[in-house]
């Protein structure tokens, strides 16, 4: 069977299913059943998610362990440098605690908070804004939770970049395999495990899905591995480690009141 | 018909001249950001939609705006927009390929375009404004050329295009929302996450989209023997004023929820459009001198339509359908879009100026739009003059 007649009969048999089940979902609706979803509380635990742990105070106690992550992070994943703020892409970043999270309060916050590097980077939601408006399936949803980048489909219409509210996402706007005035390269030394990009697509972090494919930790986590400062694993595994880190730490996550469940966590 | 744009006053062929040597400018333009991405405009990681996408909003009003002409004349059987109507059906015929015009100037990659044919996405609201805009392309092409078609025959249209033309009723409302769904389902945009969006964006459209027909059939009725009347010059300016009230009293429920709720996401735009937005030890505030103007313009416009209607003046008429004009095209055509960047979602304020090579691009889909206007337009008023000669 050809994949557009498996595409046209998966479609049909999904209208045909939304046709069944669109009657009792309504009635799920009416009867409030669905609202326990919503709201602050957790998405539904099922299946394989991968989430992060970031403990800022090991950042602060080390200090230029966070920069350490986002150069491991950029080189493996040809992340371009162009030296402005105007054409700058970036998948992990030290952002501070005021704008990293606007809708915590900051009124009377203690001094040693204002200079704290929180490490920011894509949520990976499990209600991810940046894939319902995708318009061509170029960013989606994985099943182990993470959320990923075609960069071969994207048509650089940045309606993700509108749609993200954690600004977790870049766009190429020239391109990111060129040279600088000097002739220097905009990607200091290119890795040629990872496809570099070209302009006019949308990227953001991808959880180091081509390196968990092959049995290795993220780049970042790896780097902060000593230290403990990135914990990383499938938040829906209870006897996973970061399970338990969330289960005996307070963690806060970035504008949570918006539904998206991020699948990031903050120990502050 | 067509070979009735081919033939021509010098002025006609001169207003044709200028607008392909705009064309050919933005074309240059264009060639430069094909090659070089769209790095070339004032666009940023911050604001990452600029002129272009707030031009394709605005004109997707002009081009909804054709339904309170199609509207009154086919569902009312209202006679006096007998000659005006055409002119709102090819209008919208123009608006819609500059709309498509701009979108395909705005994307990274415009040689992938057709992928979101290929991949449809159901759960993306830009997938359904590229079919409402599509189908509202289609319709108007249909219905306006078929109805002039049978004009120029000399017999009345045929009965099978009434239900297109039915259609192209809720069509018109529907792109309009649709564009309105783009910016108000998404989260963490607060001046944009708002329910009166796409009402606001419809109020705006009925009287920017008629302000502007009005100017050209002034400008037509001193060029040209064609005169829409008198009677329909009237209907639409209460059309227009109310339209352009409307639009204000949303723009007043905006102030309201934003400055009674004290809520600070929902103040910081209009803080940022309409009196500045300080930030650090900065005020941002590059907005606030056209926003402020468009406020005036646009109320000022409002107490001038009518009074060119009291007095019957055609040259108060053009001026006050102007200042409409020119006022909602801030508010939609720059504020709108602009605005909601500011400040991003982690709170930093960047402001976007556009470059000469946008600005030239911009400039030129104008022209285009204009160019396919007045092709459309000759033909529309060559057959109707013939009829009643």
């Amino acid at each position: 069977m050809d994949s557009k007649r498996r595409d046209f009969l998966k479609i049909a048999g999904l209208t045909a299913i939304a046709g069944i089940a669109a009657p009792s979902a309504f009635n799920t609706l009416l009867k409030g059943e669905a609202i326990a979803a919503g709201g602050h509380g957790a998405a539904a635990p099922t299946g394989k998610r991968y989430g992060m742990v970031i403990d800022v105070k090991k950042f602060t106690e080390n200090p230029g362990l966070a920069e350490q992550c986002i150069s491991a992070c950029h080189t493996i994943h040809n992340v371009p440098d162009f030296g402005n703020r105007k054409d700058e892409i970036k998948w992990l970043w030290i952002e501070s605690y005021e704008h990293a999270f606007t809708t915590a309060s900051q009124y009377k916050r203690p001094d040693a908070l204002k200079d704290m590097p929180i490490l920011t980077l894509c949520n990976h939601c499990d209600n991810p804004p940046c894939v319902r408006a995708c318009p061509t399936k170029a960013t989606f949803k994985k099943k182990d939770g993470i959320v990923g980048m075609d960069y071969h489909r994207c048509i650089g219409c940045r309606f993700c970049m509108a749609a993200c509210p954690y600004g977790a996402r870049s766009f190429n706007w020239r391109d990111p395999r060129g040279k600088d005035a000097n002739g220097q390269p905009f990607i200091k030394s290119e890795n040629p495990k990872y496809p570099a990009r070209m302009r006019g697509v949308v990227e953001k972090c991808n959880f180091c899905t081509e390196r968990l494919a092959i049995g290795q930790i993220p780049a970042c986590v790896e780097v902060a591995a000593q230290t403990k400062a990135i914990v990383f694993g499938d938040i829906n595994d209870p006897e996973s480690e970061i399970s338990q880190v969330l289960k005996t730490s307070f963690t806060i996550q970035r504008n949570p009141a918006i539904g998206t469940y991020p699948s990031l966590f903050y120990i502050i | 018909m067509i070979e009735k744009a081919f033939k021509g006053s010098t002025g006609y062929w001169v207003w044709m001249l200028f607008l392909l040597s705009i064309m050919g400018m933005g074309g240059l333009f264009y060639v430069q950001q094909f090659n070089y991405g769209l790095g070339i405009t004032g666009m940023s990681r911050d604001v990452t939609w600029g002129i272009y996408i707030s031009q394709f909003t605005f004109l997707v009003g002009v081009a909804a705006g054709g339904l309170m002409l199609v509207l009154p004349y086919y569902i009312h059987d209202y006679k006096a927009f007998g000659r005006i109507v055409i002119l709102g059906e090819f209008m919208a015929i123009a608006a819609i390929a500059m709309c498509l015009m701009f979108i395909i100037a705005d994307l990274g990659q415009p040689m992938r375009a057709l992928n979101v044919m290929l991949y449809p996405t159901p759960n993306s609201m830009l997938f359904w404004d590229m079919i409402v805009l599509n189908g509202y392309l289609f319709l108007n092409i249909l219905c306006g050329w078929v109805v002039l078609q049978s004009e120029y025959k000399g017999i009345k249209y045929p009965k099978w295009i009434k239900p297109f033309i039915y259609l192209s009723i809720p069509w018109a409302i529907s792109i309009h929302t649709v564009t309105a769904f783009l910016y108000c389902g998404l989260p963490g945009r607060h001046f944009w996450l708002t329910a009166i969006l796409a009402p606001r964006f419809l109020a705006s459209a009925f009287a920017a989209g008629p302000a502007l027909l009005m100017v050209i059939a002034m400008i037509l009725k001193k060029t040209t023997k064609f005169d829409v009347g008198r009677e329909a010059q009237d209907k639409l300016v209460t059309i227009i004023g109310y339209a352009a009230m409307l639009n204000f009293f949303f723009l007043g429920c905006e102030f309201f929820v934003a400055y009674y709720s004290q809520i600070p996401g929902h103040m910081h735009t209009l803080d940022y459009l309409f009196w500045g937005l300080g930030h650090g030890d900065q005020v941002y505030n590059n907005l606030v001198p056209f926003m402020r103007a468009s406020v005036i313009m646009g109320l000022a416009g409002i107490a001038l339509i009518f009074v060119s209607r009291a007095k019957q003046s055609d040259g108060l008429l053009v001026v006050s359908c102007l200042l409409i004009f020119i006022s909602f095209w801030i508010d939609k055509g720059l504020g709108l879009v602009l605005g909601g960047f500011v400040p991003s979602p982690l709170e930093y304020v960047t402001e976007y100026v556009p470059s000469v090579q946008e600005l030239g691009i911009t400039a030129a889909i104008w022209a285009t739009g204009f160019f396919i206007l007045s092709i459309l337009y000759k033909v529309a008023i060559s057959v109707k003059l013939e009829k009643e000669a």
